[in-house]
Formats: structure tokens, sequence, C-alpha cells
């Protein structure tokens, strides 16, 4: 059988189901590209002294991406301007904010027009990466795919995005 | 009449704001000749030059002085508030309380938008590393209109297109002129392929060419551009190329009777000596031009009587 005709057979997905139980309260961001769970919680500001109560699933199978990774945030619902970043890395993510068990918002991720202090410039020369009291602030100039451009040198970034997170 | 706060690029201009500045460039060409003029008494411009400059630096100097204005200098990094490691942020900040304007140079590309963020006067990008250069744009249009004429131009951009700044600004500002571009490079130095892009995408007729003799005699301005030395990890190929690109006054037989010919300066090879004797030279012309055209940005920043 070939992988796409497996992949036509597999159930409906039910991940929730499958790898873990559905959560109370909070975020669930869906359809992450397979291996970029990490990068997303680095672009949310999650690292790993958080006290918050997360579920990263990874590399689990999906009919849409082939694989994909999700991460749940128990107990924090997410602003809208901290989930659109994660359309950098991440342009199929999906967002549920859970209240009671229940979706109660489901949205798409849109990527800002200006990104501030989550990609710093990949020009070693750009004044921007060094100690000037400035944070990095990166236009975006098209969505698909991603093209960035720094705001102070004007040098465009649209591959290997997840190289340049701060 | 100027409502820009700041000169940092030439992208910011549009072809109407272009030719309010040239207009009023070339009013005040009489002051920049000597006419005495104090539209710019008890006015200060403040030069901070973190690289070495000469011929940007003089004509802004000159520029002010002829209007009656006068200028603070940074002086060299050495011994200055920035070797003691002060950001620029607050440089400019200080220096922002003691001027009417700033010119900028600084070997960080975006510098000078980091400036003009923090500083509570008009800035002027004089060179931000490999970025913009608009002042040296400004003038190449003014030299052109001057000496030739920007309507239908045929020009060719020679040399090194690939790092030279000054040419990727000039090509932009040509482009919202319609202007018909040639491209002349060695295969390793061509424009980047986004800034041709970029021309072909506002409808501009741009043509790329090793053979600098070929379009000698199908042009109107010769850009001419500085090959450098370091470009080229092989001694004998740099020599190969740079003399392929030197004009001289043989190889200009073909050239247009109202050719005109310019150079950024310094000039290394490019341009023989035995050049400047014939009637296409402008290059010493157009780096005077500089001198009306940065008093024309002064006083539309600026203002004054």
């Amino acid at each position: 059988m070939s992988e796409d005709e497996r992949m036509q057979k597999l159930p409906k997905e039910k991940p929730e189901g499958l790898k873990v139980k559905t959560i109370n309260n909070g975020t669930v961001i869906d359809h992450i590209a397979g291996g970029q769970a990490l990068n997303v919680l680095k672009i949310l500001g999650i690292s790993g002294t958080t006290d918050a109560t997360l579920s990263v699933v990874m590399n689990v199978v999906s009919r849409k991406l082939g694989r994909k990774d999700i991460v749940k945030v128990e107990d924090r619902e997410l602003l809208e301007e901290e989930v659109n970043r994660i359309a950098l890395i991440a342009p199929a993510a999906s967002i549920n904010i859970i209240r009671n068990y229940k979706v109660i918002e489901k949205r798409m991720v849109d990527l800002p027009d200006e990104i501030v202090g989550v990609v710093r410039c990949q020009n070693p020369n750009c004044i921007s990466n060094t100690m000037e009291p400035i944070e990095s602030r990166m236009l975006v100039k098209a969505k698909n795919p991603v093209l960035l451009r720094c705001l102070y040198c004007e040098q465009p970034l649209t591959e290997r995005i997840a190289e340049y997170l701060i | 009449m100027f409502l820009k706060r700041h000169v940092l690029s030439m992208r910011e201009f549009s072809r109407e704001e272009i030719d309010s500045v040239l207009d009023l460039a070339a009013s005040l060409e009489p002051f920049a000749r000597g006419k005495k003029s104090d539209a710019m008494a008890g006015k200060i411009l403040a030069l901070l030059f973190f690289e070495p400059s000469t011929r940007t630096r003089m004509s802004f100097e000159t520029a002010m002085k002829r209007l009656g204005g006068s200028v603070i200098n940074l002086g060299p990094a050495e011994g200055s508030s920035i070797s003691k490691g002060e950001s620029l942020a607050d440089t400019v900040r200080v220096i922002g309380g003691y001027a009417d304007a700033m010119v900028i140079r600084h070997p960080k590309e975006g510098s000078a938008r980091l400036a003009s963020q923090f500083s509570p006067v008009p800035v002027i990008n004089a060179g931000d590393g490999a970025g913009h250069h608009p002042t040296q744009t400004l003038l190449d249009l003014y030299t052109i209109k001057k000496e030739s004429h920007l309507e239908n131009l045929k020009i060719a951009l020679v040399g090194d297109l690939k790092y030279g700044r000054t040419v990727h600004s000039l090509a932009y500002a040509l482009s919202l002129y319609g202007a018909d571009i040639t491209l002349v490079s060695p295969s390793s130095l061509k424009m980047p392929d986004p800034i041709k892009a970029d021309l072909s995408g506002k409808g501009t007729a741009v043509r790329e060419t090793c053979d600098l003799a070929g379009v000698i005699d199908d042009v109107d301005v010769l850009y001419m551009t500085r090959i450098q030395r370091e470009r080229f990890p092989d001694p004998v190929e740099y020599k190969k190329v740079a003399s392929s690109y030197r004009l001289t006054p043989e190889s200009l037989g073909a050239a247009r009777r109202n050719l005109i010919i310019m150079h950024p300066l310094p000039r290394v090879d490019e341009i023989a000596p035995t050049v400047d004797q014939t009637a296409h030279a402008r290059y010493f012309q157009q780096s005077f031009y500089g001198v009306p055209v940065r008093m024309a940005l002064l006083k539309m920043l600026i203002g004054g009587a």
C-alpha cells in the first residue's frame, strides 16, 4: 500500500482522544507542521521553566499535513497577537480556545503586518544586531511563502526563519 | 513644501518630491557658487561621521556654511563618548539637543533609521554601511537633469553593480522617470536579481551586457563606478576585467556628441585622466552639484529664511 493510500484509509483525526486528553480551559494549537512544536513554544515565550500545564504532541499522523504537532496550554487563553506570530513557522496552524471543555473560538493563524522582537535580522552588519536599545522589527511583505524584511537594514528573510527566532 | 522629517532612503521619495528638491537646488546654485546668503543664520547642523568621508562631509559643511549656518562635528570616535561604549541611540538624543538637524554616516546598515527613531531633529543618511546614500542619488539626478535630460533618458550603469550602493538607488530612482537602463558589468559583479526584478516590476526597460564598447554609441549617460581589487581573488583576472572597463578618449570615439560621463568618485583606473579634457566629462561638476542639492535638503528640513 502506498503512503497516499494509507493516508486515505486513516479514520478522521481524533488526536485528542488518541494521545492526550481534552483540556478543561485553555488553548489548543493544532495543525502545526511536524517538528515545529518547540519553536511554537519559543515564539509564545513559553520556556522550560514555565508554570503552565503544557501538553506537547509531536509527529502524529495527519491527513492534512502528513505529520503534525499539537500544543495544549491549560488555563491560558492566548491572545490573537500572540498566536498570529506562529504563522511564521506554522502557517496552517489552527487555534482553539477552550472553556469548560467546549471550543468557544476556533480560528486560523494570520500573520500581522509587522513582527516585533520575535525574529532577528540575518544580516550580521545590521544595527538591530548590536547592543542598541531596540527590538528587532520585521515587516511582513508576503505570507505564503513568508517573506520578511528588516525595518532597519531592509534585508529580506524567507527561508530558515526558525533559525532566527530570538 | 516638504513633508519629510528625515531623509533615509530614496525609496521614500516620490517623483514629485525628487522634482521639488531638484528645482530648489537649481534656485540655490548661485549661493553654492558663493553668492551671500544668511538663510540659515542661527541654525546648526551636526555632522556625525563614524566612518571616514571627505567629499560628503565637506559638501554638507559647505552647503550649511554657504547658507549662513554653522556646523558642529562629532570628530573622531576615539576619545569621544562612543569609545566609552555609548549607544548610537543615546548619542543622537544628546546631539539632537544641540543642533537643528544631523547628518550621519555609520558602518552598520539601518543605523540612520535607528537614529531617526531617537533624534528630536531631522536625520539625513549619508551612508549606512552597504545600505543607502540618498543624497548621492539626488545629486546624480540633478547632474543628469542639468547636463543631459531626465526624460527619455538612455543610461548605462558600468562597473561593480553588485556591491555598489550608489548604482542600486540610482537605478531605482531612474525607474521613476521611465529611463532605459543598460547594466554593464563583469559577470561576477552583476546587479542582484531582486533589484533588477524591482526595476522590471516598475516597467523599466533593463538590459544586461558585459560589453562596454557595444553600448557607448547608444546612450546619453555613462555612469562609471569603481571595480574594487578585493572583489577578485585572482589578480590576473582583476587586471583583465579592470582594463576592459576603462574609458579612454579612443574608446569614446563612437560616442554621441552630447554623451556625458559621470562617476561618484573617487576614481582609480576606470577613467583615464585624458578623458577629463573631453567634452563628455562631468564627474567634477557632479561632485560640485552635491552642494546645491544638499543646500536644498537642508532648507527643506530645517526651514530658515
